[in-house]
């Protein structure tokens, strides 16, 4: 147990899970009760003939904590196996997020411009808005959103982060 | 489902699954208790469960208590199973009765007893439609059991209550809640046989690795101030447990404090046992725990109230924390080696281990200045009291803490003492030696008042010829007095010893100290006369107001074949000392009241 870097640091929570009704809220129960927070949260089936899940969950703490919620989680009976990946551990974290631009005239071609820089595809388009489609990472997704913003941005819906580990290590 | 279908033998089958006999959800679930050598069920019934108090009904393996709150049901079930090793079984109905049981399930989980809950629900199609006695039971109990289950398919009844079972004792136990909605339990349900293979997900670790042992050993063999921190891992992990403590702490001479979880794994008279560390533990415990500089924490788990101030913690001591949970390592205090697995198992081969590590070259271990500073603490006599011999004198509670243990060892019958919350509680863990484990029930985690009363209901059970005491306080009893009319019913000869103080004298005692005295809500005002109390619930009541009454008083209780409640008026306004108060570090303990004006500011902060 190191006690040096105690400055929080974010991490997405990776947890195999049975797929069982109840699992999900053991899981979001144990970060509320406990005080972890959670920025953001995806959950679905990833093994039909195993019965399992994936739920990942976005958190920041310190190491100390990390590690803590590691060992709670997996101390659940329903969950398989839990990785926490930070900054350091070789991962792809990616979210999606579909976002609808109400524009028109100079805003609406601008919208279109930036999109086309962010790989972000129209999924909708009418007279008057766009529905961008776009996958990344969170800080692109970030951005995209915060460029948007006076050109007309109007909604937003996002997936949270799934993430796993780079090469050929598997959870 | 079909009438004949009732007349069915519940008795387990010999030979596996029966195809042939169609059993009910109810039969199915019977004949699972019973294969899971379940003897006896603590329950309160109702409209949601009737199918199952059916099947009771109609056989005669298991025995069913019938409690008069379904929070004693939980209770008794936690003391059968910490009194015996088995897991403790209750069954109560839908809706209020499942809810009842909150806050047993919470104690159980807390202090890691194993459970297992069986609460009606309202029929499948009924669930979510706000219907008569629905609750959302799993909902409600997931942060107060280990696991749960809702059952929705009668295919799932067998195989889920045999898990329930292998949840509720494997591992670190914990209690384990099984909802049972009413269809499943009248239709058809096939049985089937515990499974074979492991639990896929839940596989907990047991079997500690040799190479952690070894760190620890070597660890140990370098400490010039060694420590055992022993918690309640040691009860759980069975007698054997203790015994093989017994033999490590021989071994290595080390001297070994213990949490109010692990008292009875050391005997309370052993020269190497420094009694109980912590906010009221014993001087000696408390500043070996801060001066020592290997500390072996065994199944014990940094709680608070053994911490104290955090930062000040045992400071410098080289840290070992052998637990089966691995959440617990580093949870609270980082540790050096940390070590899962089973108690028992660490302890045998920590034995093993320091047969074959060397001694540290050439100089053999010297405990001896250690020992020497240890006896210095001692010599402290930080439980020390003085008791006014004269027959008018009012008596203090730690003297008729004392005289009990020494009037009940004196009959020499086999003991177990259950204790209520608050000071009584503090004054019975300081006084009352235990020499053996499992003997002491009292709510630690969750610090549940009326705990002690149902507790003792569930020891006398699982005991019929042992002597079963509640050492008490007034406030806490009335909390669950209800139970004297199972006591009653069962003619269960418990005794309630209630050090009465009118107060809420832990309460008091901290508003004393924090709040200026002024005694906020803590007085026991209106308290009813508990001898006649006793005698209208079939039993004995019994009254000491003075010294002289004493000895009279418990001799005559413990004489007594059947249920007493003894009412010792003591001493109103005695404080429970030494203690850390909240905030402060283990070497600045108040022992007695000369001291209180020590409490720092943010020590009033705390709980
Ligand atoms: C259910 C519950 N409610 C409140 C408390 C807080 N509390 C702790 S000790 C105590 C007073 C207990 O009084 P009594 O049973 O008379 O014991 P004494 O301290 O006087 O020995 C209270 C109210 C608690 N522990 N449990
Ligand atoms: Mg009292």
């Amino acid at each position: 147990m190191t006690t040096q870097q105690e400055s929080p640091v974010s991490a997405v929570i990776s947890i195999q899970v049975e797929n069982e009704s109840g699992a999900l809220a053991r899981v979001i129960g144990l970060f509320s009760g406990r005080g972890y927070n959670i920025e953001s949260l995806t959950v679905a089936p990833v093994d039909e003939t195993r019965h399992q899940s994936r739920i990942n969950v976005v958190t920041t703490a310190v190491p100390r904590v990390l590690e803590q919620i590691r060992a709670q989680v997996e101390r659940l009976v329903p969950v398989y196996r839990v990785a926490v990946m930070t900054r350091q551990d070789p991962h792809v974290a990616r979210e999606m997020a579909l976002v609808k631009v109400i524009a028109s005239g100079e805003r609406r071609a601008d919208a279109l411009r930036i999109a086309q820089a962010f790989r972000a595809h129209p999924v909708d388009a009418s007279a008057t808005s766009f529905v961008f489609e776009l996958t990344g990472a969170t800080d692109k997704l970030d951005a995209f959103i915060d460029l948007m913003r006076p050109l007309g941005l109007a909604e937003v819906s996002r997936t949270g982060v799934a993430a796993i580990a780079r090469g050929a290590a598997i959870l | 489902m079909n009438a004949a279908s009732h007349q069915t033998d519940l008795k387990p089958h010999t030979t596996g699954t029966d195809s042939s006999v169609v059993l009910t959800g109810a039969e199915v679930l019977l004949r699972v208790l019973a294969e899971q050598g379940v003897e006896v069920i603590f329950g309160y019934p109702g409209g949601a469960v009737l199918p199952i108090y059916d099947a009771i009904f109609r056989q005669n393996a298991i025995r069913h208590v019938l409690v008069r709150h379904e929070q004693a049901a939980v209770h008794a079930a936690e003391a059968y199973a910490r009194s015996t090793g088995k897991v403790g079984v209750v069954l109560v109905t839908s809706g209020p009765g499942a809810t009842n049981t909150v806050t047993g399930l919470l104690d159980a989980m807390l202090d890691s007893v194993p459970v297992v809950c069986f609460s009606g629900q309202v029929g499948v199609p009924l669930i979510g439609t706000d219907a008569f006695q629905e609750a959302d039971t799993t909902g409600i109990t997931r942060p107060a059991t280990k696991y749960n289950y809702l059952i929705r398919r009668p295919e799932d009844v067998a195989s889920c209550v045999h898990e329930a079972f292998h949840i509720a004792r494997s591992g670190r136990p914990g209690p384990v809640l099984v909802d049972l909605p009413k269809n499943l339990m009248v239709g058809p349900a096939p049985y089937s046989a515990p499974p074979r293979t492991p639990h896929p997900s839940y596989q907990p670790q047991t079997e500690p690795g040799r190479d952690v042992i070894a760190r620890a050993v070597t660890a140990m063999k370098q400490g010039r101030r060694p420590l055992f921190y022993i918690g309640g891992g040691i009860i759980n992990a069975g007698p054997e447990a203790s015994a093989a403590l017994r033999r490590l702490v021989e071994k290595t001479g080390f001297p070994c404090t213990s949490t109010l979880m692990g008292l009875g794994a050391m005997p309370a008279g052993d020269r190497r046992f420094l009694g109980m560390l912590g906010m009221h533990g014993t001087y000696e415990a408390n500043m070996a725990t801060h001066g020592c500089d290997v500390l072996i924490a065994l199944g014990s788990r940094f709680d608070d109230r053994v911490t104290g101030r955090l930062d000040a913690f045992s400071p410098g001591s080289f840290k070992i924390h052998a637990d089966i949970d691995p959440s617990q390592i580093n949870k609270i205090v980082p540790v050096n080696v940390g070590i899962v697995g089973d108690a028992r198992r660490v302890i045998e081969m920590m034995l093993e281990e320091w047969d074959c590590t060397p001694a540290n070259p050439g100089q053999p271990i010297d405990l001896a200045s250690w020992w020497h500073q240890i006896n210095e603490w001692r010599a402290v006599n930080s439980l020390g009291f003085t008791q006014d011999m004269a027959p008018e004198a009012i008596i203090r509670p730690q003297y008729a803490i004392r005289r009990l243990h020494e009037l009940a060892t004196a009959t020499g019958r086999d003991t177990y003492v259950s204790t209520e919350v608050g000071q009584h509680q503090m004054w019975a863990a300081q006084h009352f030696g235990f020499d053996r484990p499992n003997r002491w029930l009292t709510s630690g985690g969750l610090g549940t008042m009326g705990y002690g009363l149902p507790a003792a209901v569930g020891a006398q059970i699982a005991h019929p010829d042992a002597l079963v005491i509640d050492i008490a306080g007034e406030a806490s009893t009335l909390m669950n007095i209800q139970e004297l009319s199972t006591i009653a019913q069962y003619r269960l000869p418990v005794k309630v010893f209630i050090l009465n103080n009118q107060y809420m004298g832990m309460v008091r005692q901290w508003q004393q100290l924090l709040h200026e005295s002024r005694y906020s809500e803590s007085y026991s005002a209106a308290l009813p006369d508990f001898v006649r109390l006793a005698e209208s619930f079939h039993g004995r009541g019994l009254r000491a107001t003075c010294m002289g009454e004493l000895d009279g008083v418990i001799e005559e209780m413990l004489a007594h074949p059947g249920p007493v409640v003894a009412d010792i008026c003591v001493a109103q306004e005695e404080n429970c000392y030494p203690m850390i108060p909240s905030g402060a570090p283990h070497n600045q303990m108040l022992l007695g009241p000369d001291q209180d004006d020590e409490i720092s500011a943010e020590g009033r902060m705390l709980v």
